[in-house]
């Protein structure tokens, strides 16, 4: 609190990112989030805050720009400078903590008692999910070799090996294999016993060999008797493997292990994501934004081509697997980032479980977490190294949400699970993510000291229901076969521009079929006595109105009342459609002289019409 | 001319039929004069029934005796025949190309076709102009035939061409009205036409003022003034103040939709190549562009309470754009199926739109193009812009908007025919022909076309003009790209879910009505 100088300014706008609208409000700090009330209230999380910016000093006020993590983006205009500047830097310490115990989670408090915490924490057991995939069996079996995290400071304490990979040649691979990420089990497809392994590049510079790093590959191959060989992915782009060579690391060279078959799949680097974001994020950030510069924006950002590199890894993945019945070895640098998007989106693609909420949330756990995928540095939660900053874990759900788009029924979730994940993965808010891997998190004590997301999602699972899954779709799809024409790949509204309420659809088809499957439900379960009672409570939820209502709606209030357009004089419109939010309304404003000199602004003929 | 001297060879079998997403079918290829057969002569095949007039181009390819043709149709579907035998491949291919390419319209097989279904409902009766107006009382109706429209004005006001009276009192606000009309003919010595000014002025109410809509730039309203024709001077129409918009350019659309096409049955896969080329296509941008003028004359209308005067050179194409758009936000009647009928009738095919010429050819034509331009498809393509924002708020779905698409360019019905109200009077379309409106509107196929999420709602609805907001329309264009079954199955569910919460609605309104019914009976016996 210390850091607080001034809790409360009043008189502040908060003006519309792409419209000329404003709401005038009272702006409140506190330790944990910035407020603004005006009619309705919006809050911010000080760890959603990315960046904090004082523009210079207009007529009336001080504008304090701050652009959030999960892609919000708040103009206010602050009447006096001084109180501008002490929000400003009060903000500046609050949403750069120094230490974990600062972070949010620490604090948080849902009203939980001890016992319903862990049972929060024992929602998701990884052992009882590779007890799933048919691990251990006779192939495959669970070492100890890392329960002290000695072999390898990142990875999990339990780990599935080959049950020909001794101690010696688990210690010998993974002293060959950056940060020691030797090879170990991620996904077992029961039905051809192919296995799907991760680790780190081989520390092979230009010669080096490691006879217990081939024995270890050897192992996974023995493993699965449908194939003489298995496949190595390199995640990364030729030229970048090469450059790591150089540094005494590289890839694996075909001569040396016996029956692998190598393949690079080219997706690119964390600075180059990084990069492609942000050119994104301005291209779509951009105020009266032409059709031809979104397109070309869209295009020179790179994040779809992104997109689809890691979605055409995963498909090459599980059709590997799958088909050809395979063991694949999958790889990049350290194997926390690329290797944890194709491994998890190859496994979804496999097997229906994780495209149910509760799977899904297991393969996070697995396949992100447990493995060390360093959430701290990529999301930048405490230190802050803007190199270490990556959307890495974004593009994951980004290309969960293509998959949904071309599988509308395959997904227990709709895309506000994503989008909610994606909310927390910054928030800090619970113990899941907090933390680059395993280890830290038990030093942090987050299980005692922390709750879990998971909890609080099953809590409120039916806001992230697909209405029209069929479980059924699993049986007659069990493996996912996306097509990748690049015309299925498309900008994912609802994420980047989550809270521009003008952009989206004014009525939401997910929302009314939700409401109505919600309504059958309630109908059907209780007894038509008590249902002719509950009847009047149902009926509204019928409406559209209530369907139509978002989820985002703090920043600004209805504009439009639609029982009683004519006499309130208001806008005749549908809830949240107004003219003057839209494009068209700025444009008739900044249509002017500037461009047309014969022309008359629509702004102009108003003042005269009034006069 | 009989239609079998142009067929060389009218059937040939062990032809091969491939089309994408869809098994082959081997079976007997028939040529009559208006479609192309290819049957199996098998239980449960389905049959392939093509109407030339729907063929845009082909393709002919030979290896060995084997000749294949590529169909590629108007409504962007593209076919493979294969057909044994290189005479045959040769001559069905000629015959294809000259039936698919008939001059003349009495010709085409709207005057052949008998309908199979019972005609209850006569399309040709059903939208009467007087019945559309007749709620605007102060307005007169002129009815002087002219060259295209159905209402021109006295024979003074001719030379200016001003056109139709489009006016909708369901949203007229302050006595505002939307009218359109042909560019005045001022040319470079900026002639004057009293009466016009008098006519335009007319519809302003004492102190109004209104707002015309130029869909041409200023730099092109100028340089149609060297033909004759130019823009409303300020000083001669000093209560109307003018507004440039850049739209009209039609000339360019039929180029636009050639290469949107292209682009997405470029089969590359690749991510750069397919955003440059939908860019490069320019589609999209005039998609907002039409949309965002749109919604800018319905803003003056309901915002300002001015009347508006919308107008590009002819007043036939992007003008009609802008109008119907501009109602289908303002007023919800245009939003039923009934009144988006309404609505083609009156704003496209009444105010001259000239159908025949713009729909001659596709995105598959390779010759030069004359007068063919995608006007209506891209005003489709708005509606189905809307129609994703408000998907409550439309009592017709996407396939009605599919539908008009598919019958402007070839059909069997007579609607879609001529290029103006007057060349359809002469074809005498509604003796020979049967009207699109009598098969649409009979309730087994209208079930087709209805939203299930329908809710009348008797708001505006102001679109996003943004350009993520706006989508390729993929129902059009990646019909033929894409498997569509996950979609279908998906939304099939969702139809589900909706009617199953009808039925379970009933039942509890039966339910209560029981109740009430029980309590009215007991209410006597327990105060007696």
């Amino acid at each position: 609190m210390e850091h607080i100088r001034t809790p409360k300014v009043e008189q502040v706008k908060l003006l519309d990112r792409f419209s000329n609208k404003s709401v005038t409000g009272t702006l409140h700090l506190t330790a944990t989030h910035l407020i603004f009330v005006e009619s309705n209230s919006t809050s911010i999380l000080h760890h959603h805050i990315a960046s904090v910016e004082k523009l210079s000093l207009k007529t009336n006020g001080c504008p304090l720009l701050i652009q959030c993590r999960n892609f919000r983006l708040v103009h206010f205009v602050i009447p006096r400078e001084r109180d501008c500047h002490d929000i400003y830097s009060s903000l500046l310490r609050l949403l750069r903590p120094v230490s974990y115990d600062e972070l949010y989670a620490f604090s948080y408090n849902p009203k939980q008692n001890d016992q319903q915490r862990e049972e929060g924490w024992q929602l998701i057991d990884l052992a009882a999910e590779f007890e799933r995939m048919g691990v251990p069996c006779d192939q495959w079996q669970l070492t100890d070799v890392n329960r002290e995290y000695k072999v390898c400071k990142t990875y999990p304490r339990d780990l599935y090996v080959p049950i020909m990979a001794s101690k010696p040649i688990i210690v010998g691979s993974s002293k060959f294999r950056s940060k020691g990420r030797f090879p170990v089990l991620t996904y077992f497809y029961q039905e051809k016993k192919a296995a799907v392994c991760r680790c780190s590049q081989p520390l092979s510079g230009f010669s080096a060999r490691c006879l217990e790093d081939e024995h270890m590959l050897q192992a996974i191959s023995k493993a699965n008797h449908n194939s003489r060989y298995i496949y190595v992915m390199d995640t990364r782009p030729k030229l970048n493997a090469l450059a790591n060579r150089a540094a005494g690391k590289g890839y694996e060279n075909e001569d040396n292990y016996s029956n692998i078959r190598f393949q690079f799949v080219g997706i690119e680097n964390i600075h180059v994501m990084r990069g492609s974001l942000q050119k994104l994020l301005e291209v779509v950030g951009t105020r009266s934004l032409s059709m031809t510069d979104y397109l070309v924006g869209l295009e020179n950002s790179g994040w779809l081509r992104h997109i689809k590199a890691i979605m055409d890894a995963a498909i090459f993945l599980a059709k590997t697997v799958t088909v050809e019945g395979a063991s694949v070895l999958v790889h990049c640098s350290d194997g926390w980032d690329r290797t944890a998007q194709v491994c998890a989106l190859g496994s979804l693609l496999m097997d229906p479980y994780y495209r149910t909420i509760k799977g899904f949330m297991v393969l996070i756990e697995k396949d992100w977490i447990s493995f060390g995928h360093k959430f701290a540095d990529r999301c930048d939660q405490l230190d802050p190294d803007p190199k270490e900053v990556s959307p890495i874990f974004t593009q994951f759900l980004e290309c969960v949400w293509q998959l949904t788009e071309q599988f509308p029924q395959a997904f227990e979730f709709s895309e506000w699970f994503l989008i909610q994940i994606h909310e927390h993965v910054h928030s800090c808010q619970f113990g899941n993510f907090l933390g680059n891997s395993q280890r830290q998190r038990e030093d942090l004590q987050l299980k005692e000291r922390t709750y879990s997301l998971w909890a609080h999602l099953l809590s409120e699972k039916q806001n992230y229901l697909n209405p029209v899954y069929s479980p059924s779709f699993a049986e007659s799809h069990p493996v996912l076969e996306p097509s990748t024409q690049a015309y299925h790949f498309k900008f994912w509204r609802n994420m980047y521009h989550q809270y521009d309420r003008s952009m989206h659809p004014r009525q939401s088809i997910l929302k009314h079929v939700l409401t109505l499957k919600d309504s059958n439900r309630d109908s059907v379960s209780s007894p038509p006595k008590i249902n002719l009672h509950s009847i009047h409570h149902n009926a509204p939820l019928l409406s559209r109105k209530e369907v139509q209502q978002e989820e985002d709606e703090e920043v600004f209030g209805e504009e439009a009342m639609e029982d009683a357009p004519a006499i309130t004089g208001g806008e005749r419109t549908v809830e949240g459609s107004s003219a003057t939010e839209n494009g068209y309304g700025e444009l008739m404003g900044s249509f002017g002289s500037k461009n047309e000199p014969g022309a008359v602004t629509l702004e102009f003929g108003v003042a005269r019409m009034t006069c | 001319m009989e239609f079998a001297e142009l067929i060389k060879t009218p059937r040939v079998d062990g032809v091969v039929l491939h089309r994408p997403f869809m098994p082959t079918v081997e079976g007997t290829l028939c040529l009559t004069g208006h479609h192309l057969i290819l049957s199996s002569r098998q239980d449960n095949t389905e049959e392939l029934w093509l109407l030339h007039a729907n063929i845009d181009s082909i393709e002919k390819r030979f290896v060995g005796s084997l000749g294949t043709i590529i169909v590629k149709c108007k409504d962007l579907r593209v076919i493979q025949l294969d057909i044994p035998g290189m005479e045959e491949c040769l001559n069905i291919a000629s015959s294809i190309e000259a039936l698919s390419t008939l001059d003349s319209v009495s010709l085409m097989y709207p005057f052949f076709y008998r309908p199979l279904f019972e005609v209850i409902e006569d399309g040709w009766q059903l939208f009467v102009p007087e019945e559309a107006f007749k709620d605007l009382e102060s307005m007169v109706l002129f009815y002087p035939w002219n060259e295209t429209t159905l209402f021109g004005l006295p024979k003074e006001d001719e030379e200016d061409n001003i056109a139709l009276w489009s006016a909708e009192s369901a949203f007229t606000v302050d006595e505002a009205v939307m009218m359109r009309a042909a560019q005045p003919l001022t040319g470079t010595n900026g002639r004057r036409c009293k009466e016009d000014e008098k006519l335009i002025n007319a519809t302003l109410c004492a102190g109004k003022r209104g707002y015309i809509i130029d869909t041409r730039t200023i730099a092109v309203a100028q340089q149609a003034k060297t033909r004759g024709g130019g823009f409303e001077q300020e000083a001669n129409y000093p209560q109307w103040r003018r507004i440039h918009k850049a739209i009209e350019r039609s000339n360019v659309l039929q180029d636009s939709l050639i290469k949107l096409v292209e682009a997405c049955n470029d089969q590359s896969h690749s991510m750069d190549r397919w955003l440059s080329k939908l860019e490069a296509s320019n589609w999209q941008s005039k998609v907002k562009e039409i949309l965002t003028t749109a919604c800018l004359a319905a803003q003056c209308i309901d915002r300002e309470g001015a009347s508006v005067l919308v107008h590009g050179t002819e007043g036939t194409d992007s003008t009609l754009q802008v109008t119907s758009l501009a109602q289908i936000i303002l007023d919800p009647a245009c939003r039923t199926i009934r009144g988006f009928e309404v609505l083609i009738e009156r704003e496209w095919l009444q105010a001259g739109h000239p159908f025949q010429q713009r729909c001659a050819q596709s995105a598959y034509s390779n010759g030069k193009p004359r007068s063919e331009a995608p006007v209506f498809l891209l005003f489709l393509d708005c509606v189905w812009q809307i129609l994703r924002q408000f998907p409550c708020s439309f009592q017709f779905n996407e396939n009605l908007l599919i539908m008009f698409f598919e019958h402007a360019y070839a059909s069997q019905f007579g609607t879609f025919l001529g290029n103006c109200v007057a060349e359809r009077v002469k074809l005498q379309l509604s003796q020979k022909t049967v009207s699109l409106w009598s098969w649409v509107n009979r309730p087994q196929e209208l079930e087709r076309f209805l939203n299930p999420l329908y809710e009348p709602n008797n708001l505006v609805i102001w679109p996003s003009v943004a350009p993520q907001s706006l989508l390729l329309w993929e129902g059009v264009f990646l019909r033929w790209n894409r498997s569509t079954k996950c979609l279908d199955e998906a939304c099939q569910e969702m139809v589900h879910i909706i009617e199953y919460n009808k039925e379970l609605q009933n039942k509890v309104n039966s339910l209560r009505r029981q109740l009430a019914q029980l309590e009215t009976e007991d209410s006597p016996l327990q105060t007696p």
